[in-house]
């Protein structure tokens, strides 16, 4: 077998200079292995993040809050009417014919939907007093629309059925107000009678948020504290694909005419960090392939400065400029194709270690330990990127060596 | 010796020297024969090795014409020059650029690697059959390093006739050696010039010079004369031009 003449020169320049060579590697390895590592970090402290608010809360919330304002009678006769005196209704409007609107959702819905009622409230445990939302469900139905079962820490979620006027609590609201599962409490709504009522049990939905503000109860319950026996003002949906909520809450808003918010749009302060967070990402990886590059950019030229007589002689040998170029290149492509495999057994070893390390969330309650998302996509994109930016950074020194002028070193050895 | 294989028309080159242009060589015609030994001298800085670099077709022309094997070569791109020395030209220096990373035999194989016409087996073959006929058969996988100067130089000499060219051109292929060494790679020379192929040597030694075929004494970038050497006896100087019958 012929071996190509400038794989030979390449694997001997680089065999040959083994400290360089390997200061190289390590270079290209370190680039690589922080890079999949922090990619690895990023993505899974997100996933994570993002999963736990999917779970906590629903897809999409549909509100009574409607797009427009309807028609009112007069209108609808003269064509337009002046209104005046109105006084301020304390009552929530609610979603009208909410089984109608249950009913004509089921049937395309790619999930699970299920009618609410939210009430804000103030909880009252001995001197302690809290503000609240109490979301009045159906448990049977409740189970299709969220992990709430799941999330229980003590009683259960059937346990609302059972008593009078139960509620759940969110296990950061329990230990504020000392309250465990048989507990009573008092519930006062904005306007309307205090209601007495007892704990049945205690969840954990991991934000803080929802753990210290949101009381589960029956609907009735939440009708009662409403004082609107039939209200309903929420429908909450799970869908079987989380991230097509914008798609499918467009799709209802205008089909029944109130608002639909995705779970997205509802967290999209969070959301939006994650893009500030993404570009700072980016920064970072770009600077740490910058240093790979710099490091191969420093090899290479040092090897055609070290070289410039070899350069010489094979370029008078009859050598052309692109065989001499292209030594230099498949030298930068031997330091990336040994270095980028030892960069990947770094990063995956430095993931692994980040997977011990624990630390306190100030969104999500309790300590947790670095969430690092593993996939083939970080190790090849990251190997690409790195190739390239070897093989350009040989480019320069490489083509400065390829128009070496043999004259010129040839005297200047004499 | 009827067969031309150089020929320079009119050859001139310039180069800057500060903010001025000095001419170094200036307008020689030379015409080198097949199987000539040419010896080029001259005091220093007379523009010898630059004739030779421009001959060898490492350097460019300002001006006139240079003919290697019957073809112009002042059109000629970078990329067909450097074809026209891989194959037509071989090259040795005063410092004998073996490449340290590879042993004497695989620097003698380099120029066939380049060209790309043998296998590798039998490039090896070639390769070693250069090396023993010059007197290193035995020191085929020794690096440069552990060779000493005339090796190296043989080595080198090895590697000009790896592709078998028409043209050795040398460029005081014995600066750097003692008088046994000196004495080993010119009879080589003669040797390589003896077997059909032309050797245009630069050298200072007019000594050395006398045992080329014929000589050309180049002054401040011209040609001051030409002699034809009688072997065994001192050259006669002749006062113009003579080409050797």
């Amino acid at each position: 077998m012929r071996v190509p003449p400038v794989l030979f020169i390449a694997w001997a320049h680089v065999t040959n200079r083994l400290r360089q060579t390997f200061i190289g590697v390590i270079g290209v390895a370190t680039g690589v292995g922080f890079t999949i590592m922090i990619s690895g970090v990023m993505e899974g402290s997100q996933r994570q993040f993002v999963g736990t608010l999917i779970d906590a809360m629903p897809h999409i919330t549909i509100t009574d809050e409607r797009l427009s304002v309807s028609l009112q009678p007069a209108e609808q006769v003269y064509g337009a009417a002046q209104r005046s005196n109105f006084t301020a209704t304390e009552k929530r409007p609610g979603i009208s014919n909410s089984n109608l609107v249950l009913g004509s959702l089921r049937n395309w819905l790619p999930g699970a939907i299920t009618p609410s009622v939210k009430v804000t409230a103030m909880v009252y445990s001995g001197n302690a007093r809290f503000g609240v939302t109490v979301t009045g469900i159906d448990p049977r139905q409740e189970e299709t629309v969220s992990k709430l079962a799941k999330q229980i820490v003590a009683g259960e979620l059937y346990g609302l059925s059972r008593g009078s006027n139960a509620v759940l609590l969110g296990q950061a609201l329990a230990t504020k107000i000392g309250a465990r599962v048989g507990s009573t409490l008092t519930i006062t709504p904005g306007t309307g009678a205090p209601v007495s009522a007892s704990v049945a049990g205690i969840y954990k939905s991991g934000v803080r948020e929802v753990d210290e503000r949101r009381i589960y109860s029956l609907m009735r319950t939440a009708q009662m504290l409403a004082g609107q026996p039939d209200l309903v003002n929420e429908m909450r949906i799970q869908l079987n694909d989380a991230f097509v909520a914008p798609e499918v809450a467009s799709r209802v808003q205008s089909q029944i005419g109130y608002r639909a918010i995705p779970w997205q749009e509802a967290n999209a302060d969070l959301l939006s960090s994650f893009k500030v967070q993404e570009k700072i990402t980016s920064v970072i990886m770009a600077a740490m392939m910058l240093a790979s590059t710099f490091a191969i950019y420093s090899i290479i030229s040092t090897i055609t400065n070290e070289k410039r007589n070899d350069i010489a002689i094979m370029k008078s040998l009859g050598m052309k400029e692109y065989f001499v170029q292209t030594i230099f290149i498949i030298e930068a492509a031997m330091i990336a194709v040994v270095g980028i495999p030892v960069g990947w057994l770094l990063g995956y070893l430095l993931c692994v270690g980040m997977t011990h390390i624990k630390y306190s969330n100030p969104i999500t309650e309790g300590t947790l330990a670095i969430a690092i998302y593993y996939s083939p996509v970080h190790y090849i994109v990251v190997a690409l990127i790195t190739l390239a930016c070897c093989l350009l950074s040989a480019f320069l020194p490489a083509r400065k060596a390829s128009r070496v002028h043999p004259v010129d070193i040839i005297r200047g050895a004499a | 010796m009827s067969e031309v294989v150089v020929e320079t028309k009119g050859l001139v080159r310039r180069v800057e020297s500060g903010a001025t242009m000095a001419t170094i060589v200036n307008g020689i015609d030379l015409t080198v024969y097949k199987g000539e030994f040419l010896a080029i001298t001259g005091p220093s800085g007379s523009g010898k090795s630059s004739l030779l670099y421009l001959i060898g077709l490492l350097d460019a022309p300002t001006e006139g014409e240079i003919l290697i094997c019957g073809q112009a070569t002042s059109s000629m791109s970078n990329s067909e020059r450097a074809d026209m020395r891989l194959t037509k030209l071989g090259f040795v220096f005063q410092f004998h650029f073996l490449l340290p990373e590879f042993t004497a035999l695989e620097n003698v194989m380099l120029p066939m690697q380049t060209l790309g016409t043998l296998s590798m087996a039998e490039m090896h073959e070639r390769g070693a059959k250069l090396l023993t006929s010059l007197g290193l058969g035995d020191q085929l996988n020794r690096m440069p390093s552990q060779l000493s100067g005339g090796q190296r130089q043989r080595v080198a000499i090895a590697r000009a006739l790896a592709n078998d060219p028409a043209v050795i051109v040398a460029d005081e292929p014995t600066g750097n050696l003692d008088t046994v060494s000196t004495d080993q790679v010119f009879a080589i020379l003669r040797d390589v010039a003896n077997s059909g192929r032309t050797v245009i040597v630069v050298t200072h030694d007019v000594s050395l010079a006398a045992r080329a075929d014929r000589r050309v004494n180049v002054v401040d970038g011209k040609i001051s004369g030409i002699f034809v050497q009688e072997h065994g006896k001192a050259p006669a100087e002749q006062p113009s031009e003579t080409a050797k019958a």
